[in-house]
């Protein structure tokens, strides 16, 4: 452990622990058969359990169960053949039962890790639990000055809380620990892991102490921090500021802070009192629920390859730099792509095109890789081109931009724009011999050993050309006629 | 077990339940009857029993991830105390 921060009178170290809420992928709710989808008219996906009114009693979608025990499988997790529902007992106009289905005492998923690489190094963060929740409804203030607005759509909609352990150490590890959390979700399908429309939300918990040192010091709890890059600079943030205030002999409580990403500063939330007294109790409404090994065996089974399995294969296999790889991988559907534009095809300059030319474009037009107007194949097949000759890299470029505009095959641009590389040498000599001819004087020049002037000609081949010579086959005829 | 007042007061304030001033006493009083009353059941051995969490002890069912209901806005806002374009209208729950 490196990282370090430097005060006044003492090195600090950092303790970071993350809590990050998941909305699981559904159809329905997690205790009712309302949508779970995001972004509806208001309060169109609400069931009278989601309402709570009087007498409606919540199912547990099986679906959501399925979907934690996959996360816990992906997470390296410990299974809990038995769990159990608590209420969490809070008054918010946003949680019309008054409190939140959630399991205190008995999680679906128990311990498990996630393996972090970070320019220190790799190591197995902890993850303590995971367990099922349900998320509240939204509250809107700013519709009108003296009251809150109340959608009740995501009241209701499953969530799975995965809670690490203390175990991370600098800004740089916990937006790591983030990312491949958010990975192995995308990869499983459980959650899509959208940070900007709250399907995952983050909460930090630090604390700071003495280089050296292992106690544990007052923690504060950062909530809603929602993008990796906003969790790296609150934890820079809410560390220095507790070690000014220790480093000036102050003292601090734990407490629940919010992050200001405009003024990058921490502030502490309305102090709400008693609002740590949950009052939690088992709900009777709710069984508990009961695992098989068969059960957990078979969608063990049948996960997909996981994040870290698949950087692994890119860089062994396939002879990708880890960086790379950590990039192709980050989402299902970037792997995807990847894959299938590299079949049969060179990987790496694979990678090259969709991390060069192809996000440029998707991030300067707002897209995403699915919406691409260049298929997966059809990349491939223009890197294909590359690498039989066809064309040369330059033209390549240009190929590229018109798959963007029409969508169509490499092949066929190149045929109807005539941009195919000109390999037969007779033309090429003909060519040369046309140059050297309107050139006499430059000619003598380079017999008189003026060498460079060679690369003028080349130039003049390519332009005569339009840039379907093959520069390497234009140098070497052009040494042989100025040879004759 | 018993409480005194104070906690009697958090508890209510907990559950947003109000009473007025010259009742403290008697509902304190009351409270803690009723758990003196509950108690008794202390008395009981209950080592190495299971907690019950639920009477039924039926398989759990589970619900099949369909749609199933949702479109209910106009039911919803019949019961709202006040609502305004398919939203519940509260009282205003920030400054």
């Amino acid at each position: 452990m490196t990282y370090t921060i430097k005060g006044k009178t003492n090195d600090w170290e950092l303790v970071i622990g993350l809590e990050v809420h998941c909305q699981i992928i559904s159809n329905s709710k997690v205790f009712s058969g309302a949508s779970a989808t995001f972004g509806a008219e208001q309060n169109t996906h609400v069931s009278f359990v989601d309402a709570a009114f009087p007498g409606m009693l919540p199912v547990v979608n099986e679906k959501c169960i399925e979907q934690c025990v996959k996360t816990g499988l992906g997470l390296n997790a410990v299974i809990n053949k038995y769990s159990r529902f608590d209420r969490k007992n809070y008054f918010y106009a946003d949680l019309p039962q008054g409190y939140q289905i959630s399991q205190l005492y008995h999680p679906i998923v128990g311990e498990g890790y996630i393996e972090v690489t970070t320019t220190e190094g790799t190591r197995k963060i902890g993850v303590e639990r995971l367990h099922l929740e349900q998320d509240a409804g939204k509250s809107i203030h700013d519709m009108s000055p003296s009251k809150s607005f109340i959608d009740l759509n995501r009241a209701g909609v499953g969530l799975m809380e995965i809670v690490s352990k203390p175990d991370m150490h600098s800004p740089e590890e916990a937006g790591e620990y983030l990312r491949q959390l958010r990975a192995i979700v995308r990869a499983l399908g459980t959650c899509d892991g959208n940070m900007d429309e709250g399907s995952m939300r983050c909460d930090v918990n630090i604390s700071v102490r003495p280089v050296g040192s292992t106690e544990l010091r007052q923690r504060v709890e950062v909530k809603n921090v929602n993008s990796v890059r906003f969790v790296m600079q609150a934890i820079e943030i809410e560390a220095n500021r507790q070690i000014e205030l220790y480093e000036a002999g102050q003292t601090f409580t734990q407490e629940t802070r919010l992050f200001d990403s405009v003024n990058l500063e921490t502030r502490p939330m309305r102090s709400k009192e008693n609002a740590n007294d949950y009052r939690y109790f088992p709900d009777p409404d709710l069984l508990p629920v009961i695992l098989t090994d068969e059960y957990i065996d078979n969608i063990r089974k049948n996960l997909p390859e996981l994040p870290a399995a698949k950087k692994k294969r890119y860089i062994e296999d396939l002879g990708l730099t880890p960086y790379d790889a950590g990039i192709l991988i980050a989402d299902k559907e970037t792997a995807l792509y990847f894959e299938t534009a590299s079949q049969n095809q060179d990987p790496k300059k694979v990678a090259n095109w969709i991390m060069g030319d192809l996000f440029g474009y998707l991030n300067k037009s707002n897209k995403s890789i699915t919406e691409s107007p260049v298929s997966a194949q059809n990349l491939g097949a223009l890197v294909g081109l590359i690498n039989d000759g066809t064309i040369s890299g330059k033209i390549a470029k240009e190929v590229f931009e018109i798959m963007i505009e029409t969508g169509k095959e490499p092949s066929i641009i190149v045929e109807e724009k005539g941009l195919k590389q000109v390999s037969d040498t007779g033309a090429i000599e003909t060519m040369i011999a046309d140059i050297l001819a309107a050139n006499p004087d430059k000619v003598a020049e380079i017999k008189a050993g003026k060498d460079k002037l060679k690369g003028w000609f080349v130039g003049q081949i390519m332009k005569a050309s339009q840039g379907r010579v093959n520069p390497a086959l234009a140098n070497q005829l052009l040494d042989k006629k100025l040879a004759e | 077990m018993s409480f005194n007042e104070t906690t009697i007061k958090n508890i209510a304030k907990l559950a947003r339940l109000h009473f007025p001033a010259d009742q403290e006493e008697k509902f304190t009083k009351d409270i803690n009857s009723i758990l003196n009353w509950v108690e008794e059941l202390k008395e009981v051995n209950v080592d190495n029993v299971e907690p019950l969490i639920s009477v039924s002890m039926q398989e759990p069912g589970l619900r099949t991830d369909e749609v199933t209901t949702g479109e209910l806005q106009n039911e919803l806002m019949a019961n709202a105390p006040e609502s305004a374009h398919g939203f519940y209208v509260v009282p205003k729950m920030v400054e």
